[in-house]
């Protein structure tokens, strides 16, 4: 049906998209690669000169790197724990008919359209203060002692705040998964007298299955990247506690100027970053072809 | 599907659904409540929850103490800005994908996915110097330019996705009945494109609006949007709840209403595709 000339004209409708998006990606990760190998530092200017892997070394030795990759790994996993299975419980409470589910729905969906900034101050500030904060007041009205959360648990209390965040889009995707199951199949396995929970590991959980990997693998992407909800919160402390490799490379270019460290250290996360975007990829392919 | 649910069971239903959906919601409404405290109520202890003297004076503070229109004109701009452009860069991509598909059509799709893998941080560094060399850093140019980028990768799968449902026999009756190509695009295609595009659009500007990686490290006082505004209270200001939460319902709330109407979309739109 394409004959040559619709191809032709094909070809120069996605070129503009297809180039920018080109540039936008290339350049800036060639001068990443290339300033990764040099000594820059912007407070020193002039003294650039080429060193190797030297940074490389410096930051995958550097302790720091091993606790923000601990970070990393415990901030990108708790969230995912939570939201995975608390998204799983929603969708299935949200999938039976009952009143105002439609309300609901807008109820839980709602975090996911609130700033970052926003949700990570409002945490903060209003329901985690120790002293004035509402878990406070309720801890004490049942005679508990309050946690003061950001020195004591500072990083569960970021991954509180990015799960809360992240817990809407689970049980949307997983509940929408949830919809398209075949009703008839549950109704057949239920006058086989197969019980709930049978039903649930043999039937609802391998329907999910694919959604629940979908769900995993683009929320891993995401939360590799936590950025404005440390920043606003901690600042990456106490000490480096709640440092992820995102804001560790952050403070190495725009607050110890470090370009050649941090570039190094981009190199790593762009890394990391693709092993994960491989397997997504591949899935998402799948379902292309289909 | 004829199973009768019995009323009890609905009742079950309806009190650990709205139980759970209240608890979820409750911080954003929280933020809504104290937003019209004074600030001596807003850490009161036992909170107070309805029964307080409703003020306005939050709103007028913010509005008075900060340039707050300038950041939500920078909001706006940034965010409808980046989805216009990324949409007119967009649609005609995405068109040519759909209905003349070639064998390179899925890599460039793959492709153009992948690149929305790449971490931030890990080109940060030359970006903030390019930034800075070209006068860009802390401009709505510089934001828009950025954002446009970022979000081109989502706006031509959600298209091409939307696209792709058009019928193809359409224009194949089209085409015999002798429309031209122009005709085919202006008087069959558009008009079954629309719902589609509109829905990218209200995705995208949410994602715009609420995007804080280079909104942060990118602006400062000039340019910078309701993410990096309410930032600013991180310290000392956040000790001022009443404050905060007038700020930070300002900002949210436009765009949790238009979160709500583009509900449907959004499985399609993060998920690229791969769950409708």
């Amino acid at each position: 049906m394409a004959t040559h000339q619709t191809r032709a004209t094909a070809r120069i409708m996605m070129s503009p998209a297809v180039i920018l998006l080109f540039l936008w990606m290339i350049v800036p990760l060639v001068m990443t690669l290339y300033f990764s190998f040099l000594r820059y530092n912007l407070l020193m200017p002039g003294t650039e000169e080429f060193v190797g892997f030297l940074n490389y070394k410096y930051f995958l030795t550097d302790p720091s790197f091993f606790t923000a990759l601990g970070n990393t790994l415990t901030l990108v996993g708790g969230t995912l724990l939570i939201t995975v299975i608390g998204g799983i419980l929603l969708a299935l409470v949200l999938d039976q008919p009952f009143f105002g589910q439609g309300i609901v729905r807008l109820l839980v969906i709602a975090p996911f359209f609130v700033m970052p900034t926003v949700s990570a101050l409002v945490w903060k500030n209003m329901l985690m203060h120790p002293v004035n904060g509402l878990f406070a007041w309720i801890a004490r009205s049942f005679g508990f002692q309050p946690i003061d959360w950001f020195a004591e648990v500072p990083l569960f209390s970021i991954i509180l705040i990015v799960a809360w965040q992240w817990l809407p889009f689970a049980t949307l995707i997983l509940l929408t998964a949830l919809q398209s199951l075949d009703g008839e199949q549950i109704e057949a396995a239920e006058m086989d007298g197969a019980g709930a929970l049978s039903r649930f590991f043999y039937l609802v959980l391998p329907h999910m299955s694919r959604a629940i990997t979908v769900v995993i693998l683009i929320q891993t992407i995401f939360l590799l990247s936590v950025f404005a909800e440390i920043l606003v919160t901690t600042n990456g402390g106490p000490g480096i506690q709640t440092t992820n490799i995102t804001y560790l490379i952050y403070a190495q270019a725009l607050l110890q100027f470090d370009v050649g460290g941090a570039s190094a250290g981009g190199i790593v996360a762009v890394i990391l970053a693709n092993i994960v975007a491989f397997f997504l990829i591949r899935l998402i392919g799948k379902n292309l072809e289909r | 599907m004829a199973r009768a649910i019995s009323t009890r069971r609905k009742l079950t239903f309806s009190i650990l659904g709205w139980a759970i959906g209240l608890l979820i919601f409750f911080p954003i409404l929280w933020t809504f409540l104290t937003s019209f405290k004074t600030e001596g109520t807003a850490i009161a202890t036992p909170p107070q929850f309805l029964f307080f003297d409703w003020t306005l004076e939050n709103y007028h503070e913010v509005q008075a103490r900060s340039n707050y229109m300038k950041h939500v004109t920078n909001s706006i701009v940034i965010s409808v800005g980046s989805t216009l452009i990324g949409l007119a860069l967009a649609i005609p991509a995405a068109w040519a994908m759909a209905f003349s598909p070639t064998k390179r059509t899925k890599d460039v799709l793959m492709w153009m996915l992948s690149t929305k893998m790449m971490p931030p941080v890990g080109v940060l560094v030359p970006l903030y110097l390019i930034f800075r060399d070209w006068g860009l850093l802390d401009t709505r140019l510089g934001l828009v330019a950025v954002l446009t980028m970022i979000n081109l990768p989502i706006i031509v799968w959600m298209l091409y996705t939307y696209f792709k449902e058009i019928p193809g026999e359409i224009l194949e009756a089209a085409r015999m009945d002798g429309a031209s190509l122009m005709k085919e695009i202006v008087y069959v295609l558009t008009p079954m494109a629309v719902p589609g595009i509109a829905s990218t659009m209200l995705l995208n500007i949410i994602l715009a609006w609420n995007e804080a990686f280079w909104t942060l490290n990118l602006s400062a006082a000039n340019a910078a949007p309701l993410t990096a505004f309410i930032a600013s209270y991180s310290s000392p200001e956040g000790l001022f709840w009443a404050k905060l939460s007038a700020a930070s319902t300002m900002a949210i709330a436009p765009i949790l209403i238009m979160g709500w109407f583009s509900q449907k979309q959004l499985v399609r739109g993060l998920t690229f595709g791969a769950v409708k």
